[in-house]
């Protein structure tokens, strides 16, 4: 059965949630062009998802963001639609684009409604015991002709395989977040895998333009296990600063580093609260619990969570509070675990901190620049020449973020140190990868 | 016998600053003035510069498409706003396309020919940036025919003028055509940044003529040409005032502060025919001969120039139709630096319509305007020298592709 067979009926599970909704609206928009050009055929795009209410918010955020995705490929939708004469403005072309994805959706709560379903990308909560469950239950709704996509982000593929009992019928294709935007989907091909499955991976891969980067079946995988040892070094060196800048104070310094004298697109707690901090220590878990790894834990986290200071993003997508206070998606505060409470920012750490060399250019900035590397190799090399505490911090954390990078090579996660540089680069954002020249 | 049976003159111009992309007080969120704001600054800012607005005896209204962009009919219906004296004054609207501020000078000079006004006051005015680009483009594809719209580019006009330059490049040689284009971009911005009302005053961009030369992306915008060679999406108002010998003594005007006008020429093609010929402006050539001939003059008697420039391809055409290069020449003239604002003919000195923006019904106005202050030595660090030899500026101002024409000259008064 190809791609173009398979994708006659879809099922996408978790589908209200960040990454569920956003692959809903990729696989939609594939689905609505077969349609335009198979008239005959009937495509089923199957939006399933545990909670009804956030069901109910779905259509909204697809529409708007189907909507946005039309606007970009006008040029392409006016040939598509070139034989319908009585759709002749931009605007014309665009609803009936909308029309036609929305025409192939159905959502409900139910697991059944996946039963016709020969591709399914699962995409709930990253907990083994739940995902497990689910796709036994999928199994046993769809027969053994369906393929399972999951956008796993830790656990190892072989092992939900092993547990569902799926005989090879189940890949990792993690996608970045937001799905839509975000090039990246890190691909996970298990040893167990059938040959089908790995071909179809690959050709949705270059339908959706995506950008596969394959790691090996360990827990954690590249993204995950690069982020998570980045976010622990960042903790860790919170308890040797904290003594002589506070818990806060240490937050903001080593937020601060890794943001600016970093030059990446938000700080290292900023992005663990972007994550969530329940969702960064349940990769934990995963990772320890696979790994056998006892050193991938850290207290503050545990703290942070017995206190219910979560991180993670409402419905909306804005920002909920956690290692750091937000207002308007701004850092305003930060949160003082031991104190049980926000404090306002210490801008006198600045001082502390010491001056950006003048070669600095923000990571924005950056992203655009077409001699990149040039400026980065000049901004380190000053950096270097810079005796301040940021400097300090940020070298150093510069040549921890290599060394995880390469031990992700050298043990077996990571084919190539290519592979690891475009994981961060393209999933993450960073304008250059962890494994580079500057340190 | 001179082509005008009395003498007519313009003073008094006034631009707003356009905005929209690229300037740094454009926000695309926040909520932004509608066309009363642009009418209004506009038409008070010519007011201003006369002892007497109550003299001015009737009002034109110049606007594209403010039916769509701001769901608004009835143009005439704003000039009594401008100032109390105003209300229950004559006033007309004005629509051709992006000619439509030249409709609006041609009326004005047509007004007072006819002596039944001494003072005309022109307001030019465009709020685009109500709707994003991509819808933005069903508007202004009125300019064309409308049966054409369903075969057109989804950016219909620059996919008309993408046609243009590729028509250019097979007769004239891409490479040349192409390095034409990019340096009347870097033209429009190094003008622009001297002009602090244009769109791109802001541009900060060092190599310009690379960013002129970004090779064209067919799979989201045209096939030949990039969005540098575009003019901008803008939100504007302008305003001059027409006067006869009698008006601008009822106006309290100084003959110093104003300009004459000696001719113009008028043109229109058939909306519904295709272009004769992709290489050429037929139109705009026979307004700009048309202009020349009625005032006795040629080329060489012209000291500054204004051509509509939506498309730099457009601009390199512009510069054959006014006679100042010849046919397939016009990248060449370009390139050489002719153009530019110490070259042989200073043309667009204030940035055009890539670098000020494209107000679209205002832009003929815009265009007179900056003629006026060039020709009265008030426009600031866009100033020319004018040389006594060639004491003229003539105009031409175009809608839809080389459909709508008019072109006008202005004399310095000695």
């Amino acid at each position: 059965m190809n791609l173009d067979e398979r994708f006659e009926n879809v099922s996408v599970i978790g589908a209200a949630g960040k990454m569920g909704s956003g692959i809903a609206v990729l696989i939609a928009q594939e689905m609505a062009k077969l349609k335009k050009k198979n008239k005959d055929k009937i495509y089923r795009l199957n939006l399933i998802d545990i909670s009804e209410q956030a069901l109910d918010g779905l259509s909204g955020y697809m529409k708007a963001q189907i909507i946005r995705v039309a606007e970009k490929s006008i040029v392409f939708l006016r040939e598509m639609y070139e034989e319908r004469k009585d759709l002749v403005e931009n605007i014309e072309i665009i609803n009936a684009f909308v029309d036609d994805t929305f025409s192939v959706i159905r959502c409900g709560t139910e697991l059944g409604m996946a039963k016709n379903s020969k591709l399914i990308f699962e995409a709930i909560a990253e907990n083994e015991d739940i995902k497990i469950k689910v796709l036994k239950s999928l199994d046993e709704v769809c027969g053994k002709e369906t393929f399972f996509l999951t956008n796993t982000s830790s656990i190892p593929i072989g092992f939900l395989d092993q547990e569902a009992g799926l005989d090879g019928r189940i890949i990792g294709y993690h996608f970045y977040n937001p799905p839509i935007v975000q090039k990246l989907v890190e691909v996970i091909t298990p040893t167990t895998i059938q040959k089908e499955l790995s071909d179809i991976a690959l050709e949705l891969g270059k339908r959706l333009r995506k950008k596969l980067v394959p790691a090996n079946d360990v827990a954690g995988f590249i993204g995950n296990g690069h982020f998570t040892r980045d976010g622990l070094y960042a903790l860790n060196e919170i308890e040797r600063l904290k003594d002589n800048y506070s818990l806060a104070g240490a937050i903001y310094i080593m937020n601060r580093i890794s943001q600016d004298f970093l030059v990446r697109p938000m700080g290292i707690f900023q992005l663990i609260d972007y994550v969530g901090i329940d969702v960064f220590d349940s990769i934990l878990k995963v990772m320890r619990k696979h790994l056998g790894d006892e050193t991938l834990r850290h207290s503050l986290v545990n703290s942070m969570i017995e206190q219910k200071v979560l991180g993670g993003q409402r419905p909306d997508g804005s920002q909920k509070d956690g290692f750091l206070k937000y207002e308007k998606n701004r850092p305003v505060g930060i949160y003082d675990a031991e104190k049980k409470e926000y404090v306002p920012i210490n801008k006198d750490l600045d001082t502390k901190i010491g001056a950006l060399p003048d070669n600095f250019k923000p990571w924005k900035a950056l992203l655009t620049e077409p001699t990149k590397e040039e400026k980065l190799s000049d901004y380190f090399a000053s950096l270097k020449g810079t005796k301040t505490l940021g400097a300090e911090l940020a070298l150093s954390y510069l040549a921890e973020t290599k060394k995880i990078g390469e031990d992700l090579v050298k043990e077996g996660v990571a084919n190539s140190y290519e592979d690891v540089n475009s994981v961060l680069t393209n999933g993450f954002y960073w304008v250059y990868g962890p494994i580079n020249e500057y340190v | 016998m001179s082509f005008l049976r009395k003498p007519i003159y313009a003073t008094a111009g006034y631009n707003t600053v356009s905005l929209g992309q690229g300037r740094k007080e454009f926000k695309p969120k926040e909520p932004r003035p509608g066309i009363e704001h642009y009418i209004k600054e506009a038409g008070r800012g010519a007011l201003a510069q006369v002892k007497n607005p109550e003299a001015i005896d009737e009002g034109v209204m110049t606007n594209f498409m403010m039916a769509r962009y701001n769901r608004q009919g009835n143009r005439p219906g704003f000039f009594p706003m401008i100032h109390p004296s105003f209300r229950y004054k004559p006033a007309t609207g004005t629509e051709g396309a992006c000619d439509s501020g030249g409709l609006g000078l041609a009326v004005a000079c047509k007004t007072i020919l006819a002596d039944v006004a001494d003072a005309v006051l022109v307001v030019g005015f465009e709020v685009q940036t109500t709707v994003k680009a991509v819808y933005g483009a069903d508007y202004l594809a009125g300019a064309g025919w409308y049966k054409d719209r369903k075969k057109g580019h989804a950016h219909f006009f620059p996919g008309q003028f993408s046609d243009r330059a590729g028509a250019c490049f097979e007769k004239f040689g891409k490479e040349k055509v192409r390095e034409g284009m990019a340096h009347w971009y870097v033209q429009a911005i190094e003008n622009a940044r001297r002009n602090p009302k244009a769109q791109e005053y802001h541009n900060s961009i060092s190599d310009l003529f690379a960013t002129g030369m970004t090779p064209p992306n067919p799979k989201v915008f045209c096939e030949h040409i990039n969005v540098y060679d575009c003019s901008k999406v803008s939100d504007a108002g302008c305003a001059l005032i027409f006067a006869s010998e009698e008006g601008l003594k009822k106006l309290g005007v100084e003959k110093k502060d104003a300009v004459e006008v000696v001719s113009w020429g008028q043109c229109e093609d058939d909306i519904t025919n295709p272009q004769p010929d992709l290489t050429k402006l037929v139109a705009s050539q026979k307004a700009a001969s048309l202009a020349y001939e009625r005032a006795g003059l040629s080329p060489k008697d012209i000291g500054v120039l204004e051509v509509h420039d939506c498309f730099s391809i457009a601009g390199l055409l512009m510069m054959e139709a006014t006679g100042f290069a010849g046919y397939g020449e016009g990248a060449d003239f370009v390139s050489a630096g002719k153009t530019k604002i110490d070259g042989e003919i200073p043309t667009n000195t204030t940035g055009g319509l890539i670098g000020y923006g494209h107000p679209v019904g205002a832009s003929g106005v815009r265009q007179a305007v900056d003629l006026v202050h060039q020709l009265t030595g008030k426009a600031s660090d866009c100033q020319i020298a004018m040389d006594s030899a060639s004491p003229y500026g003539l105009m031409v101002s175009m809608g839809g592709s080389d459909i709508t024409i008019v072109s006008m000259i202005f004399k310095k008064i000695e």
